[in-house]
């Protein structure tokens, strides 16, 4: 069983919904992402996602897009973000989720990719503009022969057939995109969420994480009500942004983390 | 026979659009039911008597097709060989090639029942018009441009916004198409239910590389019959065209695939030199990855993050190749070659002096590659070239680069056009 199974499994003993944050890599620099992930970790993550920086991210809004840009004008690689997850691992009990576009796999090979990402400590991967449709060919069993979690996206337009295939190729859990858009909407939920969350649990056996547009307590609360983990992303990149290269800024973190976990943890 | 052709190509890509290891679909799940609906709802209508006959009613009434075939007797003989004739796409209503497109897309909305069109302009060409088929069928427009580009191109930014249409101005990455790309996508994926996205080349994912070479393949089959009955034979010797996105190029090749006797050359963009950042000649320097959902030769670095671009030209200012070129490419059957800045600003002097016309910069760089082809053929020998555009909006950069070049250089080799000798 993998660690992010792992974490899902207890989380249904505990009888709450998991917390996933998300930063971005190398955003202001690795050096603040090798004090966050930990930061993270003891606020209460349950899986941490975490963003590998790329120069075209059409599925990100503006807070995220700005995090892309700072982390690669601070020259950050995708060989140092390995790095970081490394140093980390030991200190980060969370499962570590990447969240990136294609391209960067593709430019580095997917089977490389695969083998660096397992040895730094990667636990799965989310690639937003791969859908299992391009993924079956080769990106699949390499990471699958690694032993990384492959998590596919499923949003408010996939029809029936599209989510047995999502279903298919996923391993760990499935993310649900809670709205047609990009991340970091500053709208309300839509209404239909909640019935479209669940329904789509009744469709497949992985659990769902809802994640996109999701920034306060109020809204982790009621999210974690229908969903099996609740993703928050932006909220917290602009945090980082806000504290830039201040020291408070793991601590600033931590803090919010536990806010946010405040009401899965009643 | 070019309808044949382009079955037998369309047969050899999969179901999800694949053109051999080029192509497919890589988009965020959002879209990728209704790119299906898309898929299907286009390859509906493409045979439905009803449409074609609407279409082709609006290119002849409307856009002004059939465009004509002209041969230019003045530079042909002043390059002394091969005689060029040029497809004039630069006479369409609003001046480009890119209105085949716009109308056929804007069409397919409406049999789509959606009410609105973004899309995504770099020269400003595709932005105009696909403002102007939004404005003739009643749909609500947005364009997406880079600010950089509206700086190049601020006439066309007019245009657009007098023809309804709202500019919306993108301010980060190089502030040029790629990123006007960015934010189109953003927004289909927002609004992708009432939303259809007018993709302006034969970029992105499938249908767009097929669906948006369809519409220009009038282009050539239109030349083909030309060319018979103006130089009593239906194939040049060789076909040139720019290549940016490269749906001038495919629209006019589309016609000639099967003919063993024509020679298809694409011409990208120099820009300032071969260092990264400097062009756009992504079959030189580029390689393959993946960049707005499909996967084709592109611009990165060795970690995948896209390259900046330059050329002269802003719509060939952008750092992926549709993804049949890349397969053409690799058959061998289209040769590709770079003109750069200095280069495509000469033809565009001596063109505009020898014929009367000028070009847009983009297709500039195809009249340079003529420039450097005729002269070492024989007088029997036919070139032709799409004209893909006309160059009134680029008068304002020429005035600045001349001016620039001046400044640089105030004592410069005799006045009047020059022409290229060696093309190495």
């Amino acid at each position: 069983m993998s660690a992010i199974t792992d974490v899902f499994a207890r989380c249904r003993r505990e009888k709450r919904a998991a917390f996933i944050p998300y930063i971005t890599a190398g955003d202001p620099n690795l050096e603040t992402t090798a004090a966050l992930l930990p930061a993270l970790d003891r606020g209460g993550a349950d899986l941490i996602e975490l963003g590998i920086p790329f120069s075209d991210p059409i599925a990100d809004g503006p807070a995220n897009q700005r995090a892309a840009t700072r982390a690669l004008d601070a020259g950050t690689k995708l060989s140092g973000i390995f790095e970081v997850i490394s140093r980390c691992r030991a200190e980060v009990e969370a499962p570590i989720l990447l969240f990136t576009y294609f391209n960067p796999i593709h430019a580095r090979g997917v089977e490389r990719f695969a083998e660096q990402a397992a040895a730094s400590g990667v636990d799965g991967v989310l690639c937003l503009d791969l859908p299992p449709e391009e993924a079956r060919e080769s990106y699949l069993p390499a990471l699958r022969n690694h032993g990384l979690d492959t998590v596919f996206l499923l949003a408010p337009t996939s029809t029936k057939p599209r989510i047995k295939a999502v279903a298919e190729v996923s391993s760990g859990f499935i993310y649900y995109v809670s709205r047609t858009g990009v991340t970091g909407s500053h709208e309300p939920l839509p209404k239909e969420l909640a019935k479209e969350v669940k329904a789509l649990r009744r469709r497949v056996k992985l659990p769902v994480a809802v994640g996109f547009g999701i920034s306060s307590p109020e809204q982790v609360a009621a999210v974690a009500k229908v969903a099996d983990a609740v993703v928050v992303g932006s909220a917290l990149v602009r945090l980082v942004e806000d504290g830039g290269m201040s020291e408070d800024l793991p601590q600033t973190l931590e803090d919010r983390v536990r806010e946010l976990t405040a009401p899965l943890r009643r | 026979m070019a309808k044949a052709s382009l079955l037998k190509e369309r047969a050899e890509a999969d179901r999800l659009g694949r053109f051999g290891p080029y192509g497919g679909r890589y988009v965020p799940e959002t879209l990728m039911a209704p790119l299906d609906e898309l898929a299907k709802a286009y390859d509906r209508h493409r045979r439905r008597r009803a449409f074609r006959c609407r279409l082709a009613g609006l290119h002849r009434d409307y856009s002004g097709r059939p465009t004509p075939l002209y041969l230019a007797e003045r530079l042909s003989e002043q390059l002394g060989g091969a005689r060029v004739y040029f497809k004039r796409e630069d006479l369409l209503h609003t001046g480009a090639h890119k209105i085949n497109n716009a109308i056929g897309q804007a069409l397919l909305t409406r049999e789509m029942g959606k009410e609105r069109v973004i899309a995504e302009t770099g020269a400003g060409q595709h932005g105009v018009a696909t403002a102007t088929a939004a404005a003739l069928l009643g749909l609500e427009c947005r364009v997406y441009m880079g600010t950089e580009d509206m700086r190049r191109q601020r006439l066309n930014v007019y245009r657009m916004q007098l023809l309804g249409a709202e500019v919306a101005a993108v301010d980060s990455g190089s502030r040029t198409l790629k990123d006007a790309i960015n934010e189109a996508l953003r927004d289909w994926v927002t609004n992708v239910r009432t939303t259809h996205y007018i993709l302006g080349s034969v970029l992105g994912p499938d249908p767009f590389p097929r669906m948006v070479r369809d519409f220009h393949s009038v282009i050539g089959e239109e030349a083909a019959k030309q060319l018979k009955r103006q130089a009593k034979r239906a194939y040049p010797d060789a076909a040139i065209a720019c290549v940016g996105g490269g749906s001038n190029a495919i629209g006019l090749f589309s016609a000639f695939l099967d003919e063993p006797r024509t020679r298809l050359i694409g011409v990208e963009a120099g820009g300032r030199g071969p260092g990264p950042g400097d062009h756009a000649a992504r079959f030189d320097g580029g390689r393959l990855g993946v960049l707005h959902g499909t996967r084709t030769f592109l611009l990165q670095d060795e970690d995948g993050q896209v390259q900046g671009t330059h050329s002269i030209s802003a719509g060939l200012d952008y750092p992926a190749v549709g993804p049949e070129h890349a397969f053409l490419r690799d058959k061998g059957r289209i040769e590709y070659t770079r003109v750069g800045d200095d280069e495509a600003l000469e033809a565009f002097h001596l063109f505009s002096e020898t014929e009367g016309i000028l070009p847009a910069l983009e297709t500039a760089h195809a009249i340079a590659e003529a420039v450097r082809r005729a002269p070492r053929l024989p007088k029997e020998k036919i070139l032709l070239v799409n004209l893909s555009g006309r160059g009134d909006k680029d008068v304002e950069t020429v005035l600045a680069e001349d001016e620039r070049r001046r400044e640089a250089d105030p004592d410069p080799a005799p006045a009047g056009p020059r022409l290229h000798g060696d093309p190495s």
